[in-house]
């Protein structure tokens, strides 16, 4: 029988064959014996902002990135910016998955030049007054919620640092949008955009408001992907993520676009049992989903799942029965929130799993019907979501793109008219939706179908449906207000829209007055 | 044409609030303020100039907030205004 002292040549050799050192106990670490509770709190993790961005390593002109799960509410991205201008950063690459009017006081930073390029699905309020204005020397790069995590994934976009907010995370980093202690004190549901940064980026600093103990599971960012955890007193206000672009609609013509819009789905030809839909932003479109239920129920129809920002409306549904699963990567309300939370078939997806046109499993490409809105569309069916008719930049990219191109059946619900903007023109401000993408066009005054689609427009022509050549309704609506003067566009390029596969589709000029 | 100052409209959605008042230099001196002015600025100055002449006031101050409103509801308001400022009821005749 040989002993450990026998074998010791052996060890010695196989050690160099592996190129490894001898085990030896004595240099080995003692066991910890401290209480797990005790220890947990002092995780080499936790630590204050000003420390996590010194030891993150970031330096001038890297990328730092943000998601906008808060919406309205997010406290995170002004925080964190007010610290790096005091920290006596400059040069920095703002990688966000949105920004919003929140971030106004970016302005300063911007001017101060802390912040020198912003990438973002989209813009509003103040910051983006100003920077259609001609604010920033480069121009901001405007990517789909899609396009956005391709660019992650391959690369186009490198992120440094990313600051992912959170209203849960353990010691270690274990994460999430809502927390299940007592002490919550935010819930935005999904932490889908904030996936792939969580994933890619080079160093992740979690901030959370309520810090709790290990094991913070089910989790939807692993301890894995990050670097360090900082406890600060708010990441958001949760009363503030239905604001914005979402609304429950009263105004009588919103039901009547949204009764017009469930009945093209009805008898487009995609509503049968195990279909799948997604609703976008605007009152209409989210009405849609109200009329639909009652179809669903009179016929017998369920849908396998709803996909995208999930709302209340689509939640009920779900607990109806009519809807299997929901594959959310935004929570548009409290109530999707909670339901995200509670529900096993309530699953949250990376903006990657949802809508990359270069992710084969990506929930999109089986996605059958998807109901949008748009600022305007033109008589291509190509659409605007971002750029308003005054030039100045008010809106989101988001995943409008990214549903319209994959989806078996695009519908764009949208007024003739806002006020005195025509909804529908010879030619779109900004180009954000290819007109190729877009199959239907619903407005008060009739239903325009894209000619690629001369199926779909008999189909709803043999249901009663008002079908109408898109030209008309750009007639009509240049009848009712008149003939617009030309836009004062200067000659400064201001925002570049990428398409969802990393193509320069359009530009955005600054606007004088 | 003497006129006291007098008002119509709302700041609605959709309206035009106008205010008419006595003119301090001769014409028709507009503050326009709408939130559709880089497309229907020079349309909506023009509306209110015509409805104004076609009622024989010629010199005039108007402070106007347009919130998109449609060329018939700039008449109409900018009409109301005219009456309530001349005490001219057009619409009697």
């Amino acid at each position: 029988m040989s002993s450990i002292k026998e074998r010791a040549a052996e060890i010695r050799q196989q050690a160099e064959t592996l190129n490894k050192d001898v085990y030896a106990p004595e240099k080995a670490e003692g066991k910890n014996p401290e209480f797990r509770m005790d220890l947990q709190s002092k995780s080499p993790k936790l630590t204050t902002l000003d420390e996590a961005i010194r030891r993150s390593g970031l330096r001038d002109g890297m990328t730092i990135s943000f998601h906008h799960h808060f919406r309205g509410g997010d406290k995170v991205v002004n925080m964190v910016v007010d610290k790096l201008a005091e920290m006596g950063f400059k040069d920095l690459h703002l990688a966000a998955s949105s920004l919003s009017d929140v971030h106004a006081p970016l302005i300063q930073h911007i001017r101060n030049g802390v912040i020198t390029s912003i990438s973002t699905s989209g813009l509003r309020g103040e910051l983006a007054n100003e920077i259609s204005r001609g604010l920033m020397e480069k121009p901001v790069v405007f990517r789909s919620h899609g396009g956005r995590g391709s660019a992650i994934a391959n690369g186009d976009i490198h992120i440094d640092v990313a600051f992912l907010g959170a209203s849960s995370s353990d010691p270690l980093g274990n994460a999430c949008g809502y927390s299940r202690s007592e002490n919550a004190k935010s819930i935005c549901g999904s932490l889908g955009y904030a996936l792939p940064d969580a994933q890619y980026a080079d160093k992740v600093i979690i901030l959370t408001d309520d810090l709790v103990a290990y094991p913070n599971t089910p989790n939807s960012i692993s301890e894995r992907q990050v670097d360090y955890v900082v406890e600060v007193d708010s990441v958001g206000d949760s009363s503030k993520i239905s604001a914005g672009a979402i609304r429950d609609s009263k105004n009588p013509r919103d039901i009547l676009l949204a009764q017009t819009a469930a009945k093209v789905v009805i008898n487009s030809g995609y509503f049968n049992d195990g279909f799948s839909m997604q609703t976008g932003t605007g009152g209409a479109s989210l009405a849609v989903v109200k009329y639909l239920r009652q179809s669903m129920i009179d016929r017998g129809i369920k849908a396998s799942f709803a996909l995208g920002g999930i709302t209340a409306h689509m939640v009920k549904l779900h607990e109806e029965g009519l809807i299997d699963r929901l594959i959310d990567v935004q929570s548009f309300d409290k109530v999707a929130a909670e339901s995200l939370k509670n529900d096993m078939m309530h699953k949250e997806v990376s903006a990657n799993e949802y809508a990359s046109a270069d992710e084969p499993g990506s929930a999109v490409h089986y996605l059958d019907v998807v109901i949008l809105s748009a600022l305007e569309a033109d008589t291509d069916f190509n659409v605007n979501v971002l750029v308003g008719s005054d030039g100045i930049i008010r809106g989101a990219i988001g995943g409008h793109p990214d549903t319209a191109a994959d989806s078996a059946l695009s519908v764009i619900v949208c007024p003739l008219v806002r006020g005195r903007i025509p909804c529908i023109v010879d030619e779109v401000t900004t180009l954000i939706t290819p007109g190729n993408t877009v199959d239907v066009i619903v407005t008060e005054y009739g239903v325009a179908v894209n000619p690629r689609r001369p199926e779909l427009a008999e189909r709803l022509r043999n249901a009663g449906i008002n079908v109408v050549d898109i030209k008309s309704l750009r007639d009509k609506a240049q009848s009712i207000v008149g003939e617009a003067s030309e836009l004062p566009f200067g000659d400064k390029v201001v925002g570049v829209v990428m398409n969802r596969d990393g193509f320069v589709m359009d530009v955005i000029r600054n606007i004088v007055d | 044409m003497e006129l006291k100052p007098a008002q119509a409209g709302t700041l609605e959605s959709g309206d035009i609030f106008v205010r008419l008042t006595p003119a301090v230099k001769p014409g028709i001196n507009i503050t326009l303020d709408s939130s559709v002015a880089l497309k229907f600025g020079s349309q909506i100055r023009n509306v209110i100039e015509q409805t104004l002449k076609e009622l024989g006031i010629t010199d005039a101050t108007v402070i106007a907030t347009d919130k998109g409103a449609l060329d018939c509801t700039i008449r109409a308001r900018v009409t109301a205004a005219a009456v309530r400022a001349t005490g001219k009821d057009v619409w009697a005749d």
